[in-house]
């Protein structure tokens, strides 16, 4: 599932940012320290993440959503 | 459907607003008595720098704290007084000094939310300087085009964004002759230099040039629907309204928290994220994060914030959270909101009253205006989605532009909104281009390009852009500058660039484009085109979506209708198509 979820994450994050490389990304820092991503871009990931693994992810929790890891960590609970 | 005004009634506010009476407060003011507030320079000049800074400590202040900044890291705030804030400013016009940058030149900065954009800012016009920020979100294009068209002798910016966004372009800013980077450390890039370490090598200079109020002081680049962007020049008069807008509309008195959430890449985050507060003495608070819901209401909490000018896609951003999460929070020190960039929607106004315990007052000014022109007023009922009225000292109207002339508009009915010439704040020169400048006035008045209808009672309602410009989370976009950067990726043959409704964002950017021939459009495709605009032109600006189309509309002379493609995109008639090419 971590898999899926990463594929998911990745995928609509080529979406949104299409000059974002997967092949430099580290997963472990923050999306907007790597490349450009603004807050409009971060709320229309979240949206297009919550459509696609339809789940509802609170604004609160966006922070947790800041980096590649960060998504699969919170997606793989929320998805239980 | 219409809204209900919010009254103020109730128990008298503590304390009571500094403008207790609009309608009293316009007939009994003057601009020169507003003058004769500011401390001047002997032999009548006047000095932002002074007026922000040395005036407090001169007047026994010096300890008060002008700025608290609250890191990314979370780490404790740090407060600069102004006493501190004096020496620093101080150093920053020894540097100036010491790399020989003359009057009226200008420094440039390529900064976020950090206290080194006050320091430099304050330090440029205290040594006479032109200070021109810039927003970090554009990228390398939009950055040297505004570099080269203001003339930038010096850039005060970071390393990442140094590598990311000037050192690509470098080459092509022969009079770019000073990079200094606030983090540079002890082996900066080639043709940088650290910034701490530049300041420690110089004296401090606790002199201030002789500016008077005429003298250039500020540049703030603009976006029109065509050609370059405009360098909107300032003088240091414009602290004049900055202070009295300030106190009148954002009821700011000297020690009073206050923040200003805007980005200091744009007018607001200069005007009011730096000036306004501190010539009312205030203390500033400075965010360095991005936006996060719940730091914000840890913010407002934790800082005891009480006066708070922020922006309506934030507002509606903080609406997409669970109501009741903001229980948990204690915002009874905020005793004024206020709201800029683009029209809050009366559905935002009301959401505050509910949930801050007042309602958020909107503003609306322009960056060419360089301070609030219209607003809502603490002292009085605010009416859901109205621009309010304008400020003590200026003079707003609606004019309809008519074959042989100009006529003010009746009530309710529709036209330009335009400003009574002049005002401290009034931009003096689009830098190099004074044909685009005088386009702006006609007779005595300023004219905005924006759309409005002034009700009988007085209050102004937004309508919408007189052309083609595009507002995204509050600032200007030009179709223009988009268009001309989707026009350099190799495939594509045209592109029509157009401002899409969106609910959080006001607008967002779409782009419509036809492909040279023999080329498939399809979605790999699309992500390289949306991906190569980003780049060059930063996430903020570049389109966020894209149509590929076998032909654009265009009128005879070639021109690409973006109205049309508008009205297309909103199923909406398509209005008079008689200049429409033929052959679509």
């Amino acid at each position: 599932m971590t898999d899926d979820i990463r594929a998911v994450v990745l995928r609509n994050l080529a979406e949104v940012a299409p000059d974002m490389d997967p092949g430099t990304l580290d997963p472990a820092v923050a999306f907007r320290d790597q490349f450009e991503f603004d807050s409009v871009d971060f709320l229309n990931f979240a949206i297009a993440v919550e459509k696609e693994l339809g789940v509802k992810i609170p604004e609160l929790d966006f922070p947790k959503l800041a980096s590649l890891d960060g998504c699969v960590e919170y997606l793989e609970k929320l998805k239980g | 459907m219409s809204w209900a005004p919010i009254r103020k009634t109730g128990s008298p506010a503590t304390p009571p607003p500094l403008m207790p009476d609009w309608r009293g407060a316009r007939s009994g003011f003057s601009w020169d008595e507003a003058r004769g507030d500011l401390a001047g320079l002997l032999g009548g000049g006047l000095n932002i720098g002074f007026e922000t800074v040395d005036r407090h400590v001169a007047e026994g202040k010096g300890e008060s704290v002008a700025l608290r900044w609250l890191r990314k890291d979370g780490s404790p705030p740090q407060d600069t007084t102004y006493a501190t804030l004096k020496q620093e400013t101080d150093r920053f016009v020894g540097l100036l000094v010491s790399l020989g940058i003359q009057r009226g030149e200008r420094v440039f900065s390529l900064l976020g939310r950090t206290p080194q954009l006050h320091v430099s800012l304050l330090g440029s016009v205290k040594a006479g300087a032109v200070f021109c920020p810039l927003f970090t979100a554009f990228g390398p294009e939009p950055v040297e085009t505004r570099l080269s068209l203001g003339e930038a002798r010096v850039l005060i910016t970071t390393r990442i964004l140094y590598d990311r966004k000037v050192a690509p372009i470098r080459d092509g800013l022969p009079a770019l002759e000073h990079v200094l980077l606030v983090d540079g450390g002890p082996s900066p890039p080639p043709g940088t230099r650290d910034l701490t370490a530049a300041l420690e090598a110089v004296e401090h200079r606790p002199t201030i040039a002789a500016t008077s109020p005429d003298d250039p002081a500020l540049l703030h680049f603009t976006s029109g629907t065509t050609g370059r962007p405009k360098g909107a020049l300032h003088t240091h008069e414009a602290v004049v309204a900055h202070r009295t807008t300030g106190r009148l509309v954002l009821d700011l008195r000297p020690g009073d928290v206050f923040w200003c959430t805007a980005d200091p890449g744009w007018v607001t985050g200069i005007s009011y994220g730096v000036i306004a507060p501190l010539a009312c003495g205030a203390t500033v608070v400075i965010d360095e994060a991005e936006f996060d819901a719940e730091r914000w209401c840890r913010i407002l909490q934790e800082q005891e914030v009480a006066v708070w000018y922020t922006a309506p896609t934030a507002i509606r951003m903080l609406m997409r959270v669970d109501e009741g999460a903001f229980s948990a929070w204690d915002f009874s020190k905020l005793r004024h909101l206020a709201s800029v960039g683009e029209p809050l929607n009366p559905e935002a106004v009301v959401w505050s009253a509910r949930i801050f315990g007042h309602p958020f007052h909107d503003t609306w000014w322009q960056t060419e205006t360089g301070a609030i022109m219209i607003a809502n007023y603490r002292a009085h009922d605010v009416h859901p989605g109205a621009m309010g009225r304008p400020v003590p000292g200026i003079t707003a109207t609606v004019l309809v532009h008519e074959d042989d002339g100009i006529r003010e508009a009746d009530p309710d009915e529709e036209g330009e909104l335009a400003l009574r010439t002049p005002w401290p704040s009034l931009f003096r020169a689009y830098i190099g281009e004074p044909e685009r400048y005088a386009e702006k006035f006609v007779e005595d008045w300023y004219l905005t390009g924006d759309l409005a209808r002034r009700d009988g009672d007085g209050l102004f309602w937004f309508l919408g852009r007189a052309d083609d410009v595009i507002k995204s989370a509050g600032h200007l976009i030009s179709p223009f500058e988009v268009e001309s950067v989707l026009l350099e990726h190799p495939l594509v043959a045209e592109a029509g660039v157009i401002g899409k409704p969106d609910e959080t964002v006001g607008e967002t950017v779409k782009a419509f484009v036809t492909l040279h021939p023999g080329h498939e459009a399809d979605d790999t495709l699309k992500r390289q085109i949306i991906g190569h605009a980003r780049k060059r032109l930063g996430a903020a600006i570049a389109p966020r979506e894209i149509d590929f189309s076998k032909t654009l509309p265009k009128t005879r002379s070639g021109k690409i209708m973006r109205r049309l493609l508008k009205a297309r995109e909103l199923g909406l008639e398509e209005g008079d198509t008689s200049t429409l090419e033929d052959d679509t």
